[in-house]
Order: C-alpha cells, then sequence, then structure tokens
C-alpha cells in the first residue's frame, strides 16, 4: 500500500474516532429534544405534580435540585478553593500534603454511590441531621470538592513563579500577592473546575438518592432540615418505579435536567472568557 | 571613610549541602555602583537575594554571617520583611511585568505600602518612570498593557517600579541580559543618575559593562569573594592571579 493511502487510512480512521464522540451525545439530545418538547409547558415547569406524577409539573424537583447545587456550593467553594490556596500557596511540601494531594486525587475516583452511603452514614444518622437538603449538599460537596480542588491547583500551578517573587521584592506579603496576582490569573481555570464540579453534582442520583430524595413530596421545603424532591432521582422515579407513566413526560422531565445543566455550562463558558480576555501576560 | 550603607560579615550560604557562599565579607559604600562579577555559579544571584531576604522563599537552605542594613541586622526578629523589600529593591535578570498596565505595574508596590491618595501616586508614578527613563516613551498609553512594551521598555518599567517605593538601595540581577546594545546603554545611563540617590548593587552581564558602569568591584569565583577593590582597579591591575586570569579571558 502506498504512503498515499496509508495517509488517507490513517486520517479516515481518526475521523471516524471523532464521529463517535460526537454522534451519541447529538443522538441523545436530539431524541430528548425532539420527544420531550411537546411535554414543556409553562404548567409542566411551574406545578406541582400529582395523580401519581402522571398529571401537573415537575416543580419541586427543579426547585429542589437548584436548592440542592446552591447548598453544594455554598460549601464547596469556600472549603475547595480556600484549601488549594493552602495547598499550592503556602503549605510546605511534607509527606502530609504529598498525601492529602494523593487523597483528592482517590477521592475523585470514588464511585457516587459511595459517597452515597457515606452521607447516609455520616450526616443522616450518625451527626443526627436527617435526610434533608444540609445533608444532602454536604454529601454532593464532598464528591464535589476533589474536582474542584485539581483543577483549582492546577490553576494555581499554571501562574509562573516569578509572579510571587515579583510581587514579594516589592514588598507584597505573600497572601498580598496571592490575591492581587495569582488569584485574577488563575480565576478562569478555577471557576471551571468549580462548574464542572457543580454539574456533576447537579446531575448525580446516587449521593442523594439516602441523603435527602423525596420520592413524591408535592410541596417545596421549608427549611434546610427539609427534605425535597430533585430531578435527577424524580427521572430515576418515573422511568423505573411508577408503571403507566407517559414516556412524553419522562422525556420533559429528561429535557429540563438537561437544559439546566447545559446553560449552566454555557454560564461557566461566558464567566470563563471574560475573565480570560482580562488576562494579560 | 563614609558608614557603609551594607555590611555583608562572614556570610557563608548553602542549597541542601551545597554552599555557594564561603565566609564573605565585604561593605557596600553607599550613594555609589557596586558590581559584583565572575563566572555563573560564584554566588553573586544568591548574595543578592540574601540581602532582601528573597531567598527565604526558596526552601532547604541555609545560611551563617550576618547582613547589616544601616546598622541593623536584616535577618533580626525585629526585621519586618515587606519594609526589607520595600527599602531594598531589585530587577530581575529578565523583564518581568505583572498583568495589567504600565500604571498598575509602577503602583502596585505603592498601594500595597499603603499609599492611596492620587495626586500622591500620579506624583510617584511620573517620577519613578522618568527616573529610569522611560517616561518620554509612555506618558500618552499609560493605561496600555505592560506587555505591550518593548524588552528593553520592560526592562526600565521593572526599574520604575522599583523605584517607585524610594528604596534606599537597588539590587540589579543582570539587569540588561536580555536587551539589545541601545537598551543596555539607556539602562547603564539611568545608572548614573540614579547612582546619586540610590546605592546600587549590579550583577552585570559581561565584563565590558562591569568596567562601564563600578565604582567598587567584587570578583566571585566559586563561592568565595576573590578580590574586592575601589574603581576599575580590577579590570586594570587584578590583584589576584584568578581575576587576572578571568578578566584577560584565561578563565571563564
Amino acid at each position: 500500500m502506498s504512503r498515499y493511502w496509508v495517509q488517507r487510512l490513517g486520517f479516515a480512521l481518526l475521523g471516524l474516532t471523532a464521529l463517535a464522540v460526537v454522534v451519541p451525545i447529538l443522538v441523545v439530545i436530539g431524541i430528548i429534544v425532539f420527544e420531550g418538547m411537546g411535554a414543556i409547558s409553562w404548567e409542566f415547569i411551574t406545578a406541582m405534580p400529582f395523580d401519581g406524577m402522571k398529571q401537573g409539573g415537575i416543580f419541586p424537583a427543579l426547585v429542589g435540585t437548584l436548592l440542592l447545587t446552591l447548598g453544594t456550593a455554598l460549601v464547596a467553594i469556600p472549603i475547595g478553593v480556600g484549601g488549594t490556596i493552602y495547598l499550592a500557596e503556602y503549605a510546605r511540601d511534607t509527606w502530609v500534603t504529598r498525601s492529602i494531594r494523593l487523597a483528592i486525587i482517590n477521592l475523585a475516583g470514588i464511585p457516587s454511590i459511595v459517597y452515597g452511603l457515606f452521607g447516609l452514614g455520616m450526616f443522616v444518622l450518625f451527626l443526627k441531621i436527617g435526610t434533608s437538603i444540609l445533608a444532602g449538599a454536604l454529601t454532593l460537596a464532598i464528591m464535589t470538592l476533589p474536582v474542584i480542588m485539581s483543577t483549582a491547583e492546577e490553576a494555581l500551578r499554571a501562574v509562573p513563579t516569578e509572579f510571587r517573587t515579583v510581587s514579594a521584592s516589592l514588598g507584597g506579603s505573600r497572601w498580598q500577592g496571592i490575591r492581587y496576582i495569582i488569584l485574577p490569573q488563575a480565576l478562569p481555570g478555577i471557576i471551571t473546575g468549580v462548574i464542572l464540579g457543580l454539574l456533576r453534582a447537579a446531575g448525580e442520583t446516587a449521593p442523594i438518592l439516602f441523603t435527602v430524595a423525596a420520592f413524591f413530596l408535592p410541596r417545596l421545603p421549608q427549611s434546610p432540615f427539609d427534605q425535597t424532591m430533585a430531578l435527577p432521582y424524580h427521572l430515576y422515579v418515573i422511568s423505573t418505579q411508577v408503571p403507566g407513566m407517559p414516556l412524553r413526560i419522562q422525556h420533559g422531565t429528561a429535557l429540563v435536567l438537561l437544559a439546566l445543566v447545559l446553560s449552566m455550562n454555557l454560564v461557566a463558558t461566558i464567566i470563563r472568557s471574560y475573565f480570560r480576555r482580562k488576562r494579560q501576560w | 571613610m563614609v558608614d557603609p550603607k551594607i555590611q555583608i560579615d562572614k556570610v557563608s550560604y548553602a542549597y541542601g549541602e551545597n554552599w555557594v557562599l564561603r565566609n564573605v565579607t565585604l561593605d557596600i559604600v553607599p550613594k555609589s555602583v557596586t558590581v559584583f562579577f565572575g563566572p555563573a555559579g560564584g554566588g553573586k544571584t544568591s548574595l543578592l537575594r540574601l540581602i532582601n531576604r528573597l531567598n527565604d522563599l526558596v526552601e532547604g537552605t541555609q545560611m551563617t554571617g550576618r547582613i547589616l542594613l544601616d546598622g541593623q541586622d536584616v535577618y533580626g526578629s525585629d526585621t519586618y520583611i515587606p519594609n526589607l523589600r520595600r527599602r531594598v529593591g531589585m530587577v530581575f535578570a529578565l523583564p518581568l511585568p505583572l498583568p495589567g498596565t504600565i500604571r498598575e505595574n509602577v503602583l502596585y508596590g505603592p498601594k500595597l505600602a499603603g499609599i492611596r491618595n492620587q495626586s500622591r501616586l500620579d506624583e510617584i508614578l511620573e517620577r519613578s518612570l522618568t527616573q529610569a527613563a522611560l517616561w518620554e516613551e509612555v506618558k500618552d498609553r499609560i493605561d496600555h498593557p505592560a506587555i505591550s512594551l518593548s524588552g528593553g521598555q520592560q526592562q526600565r518599567l521593572c526599574i520604575a517600579r522599583s523605584l517607585a517605593l524610594e528604596p534606599d538601595v537597588l539590587l540589579l540581577d543582570e539587569p540588561t541580559s536580555g536587551l539589545d546594545p541601545i537598551s543596555t546603554r539607556k539602562v547603564e545611563d539611568s545608572l548614573f543618575e540614579l547612582k546619586q540617590q540610590y546605592t546600587i548593587i549590579i550583577v552585570p552581564h559581561s565584563i565590558q559593562q562591569a568596567a562601564r558602569v563600578a565604582d567598587q568591584t567584587a570578583f566571585f569565583l566559586m563561592g568565595d569573594l576573590v578580590e574586592y577593590a575601589p574603581g576599575k582597579e580590577i579590570f586594570t591591575q587584578p590583584g589576584d592571579k584568578r581575576t587576572e586570569d578571568y578578566v584577560t579571558g584565561r578563565l571563564g
């Protein structure tokens, strides 16, 4: 076979692998949008479910997921970003910090159901918080932390060391260098990590299964100690646990969840590119 | 004899077990240009960074001896390091503008030092850029990104940035190594102005530059201070065989 044809074949194979990535995404989104559009209405978004969830809307599940994501953000962002700043900028390289890093990497690989069981044991039972938004958000936050921390650490390390030296040589304390030079430069990367983590939290079922999610609770939660419905779990329930559930509603619910996650992603991309444009070096 | 600005007293310094300075003692004359020169690995840069305690940022080092600034031990327990670094400015081998505009670069130090008054800041901006011979070139684009400047301008910006803090001492670590001859000339010319006001220590990037700017010259070889002499004596009448070998090109 001539080199020309080998090259053609190579390109074709690479093209196919690229296609293999893109096609499933397009098919999944396509089916969900096509089948789900019919279910979407103002009522579907804003009404309580009734008649064994076969009628009405998904309002409490939507609100529940938004609240859970918000709660996760409130816990995970300060701990994740703060901890990473400490690890990357202050902590000396000892076996302690090395094992913390190793732990973070390994935490990222733990199956989400294990986080769910940990949350049940730790927050719901041991700390007696009970099945609640608080317990769910804490569980999701722990699952999210490794994603936030590993991306944030990479972002901080990507900022040239020289900036820290220059800042120090101009009479800046370590914190001032971080505050005025390092963090602004690392922000796009940190935001990416935060959003990736929160997206995963918003879409997960297993961690909220035992810690917060209600099967059917047609009202809004009254406090952080209340249970709530949540979109991913609701989708799981209406797809597998309720006989005779109209397919249209399942697709509609999936569409709302997908739209929620993708629009968060879009917002993140916009924020990130805004901060990237401001970066100059 | 005027009091020395800086006294370096029996200083030895090591990265781990690797001693890069051995028992170095010398006095720095105020308001003049002192040159630290010699082949790479002689400990010149390490010594500079010991004076403003920038080597504190490096882990796993050890130091013996004392460094006194105006008679005060810079490693004493009452030294507030940010203040020390405001008094002892530093310019690095490569131009390292911080992210942001020309103005932000110059005013970074003064703002951290707590200066908020706008007219005072404007005054600092113009004074330090003028001292670094950059004001005329950048006064119309003071809010442009610092990286839009040429390499030579960036380095003069870095000098201005140090001068903005009105230091007593200016440490220059091969400040012209990345620059073309014309920019180098401009930087050297500004040194002659600056030494009226500041005590300058420079690690030059060539023997020729050392000879051009030196008021005192110290020759370092492999961590030892071989010779320290006033003026340009060292280049014409070296007192030590090793200095002579290096200056005449037989070593290096």
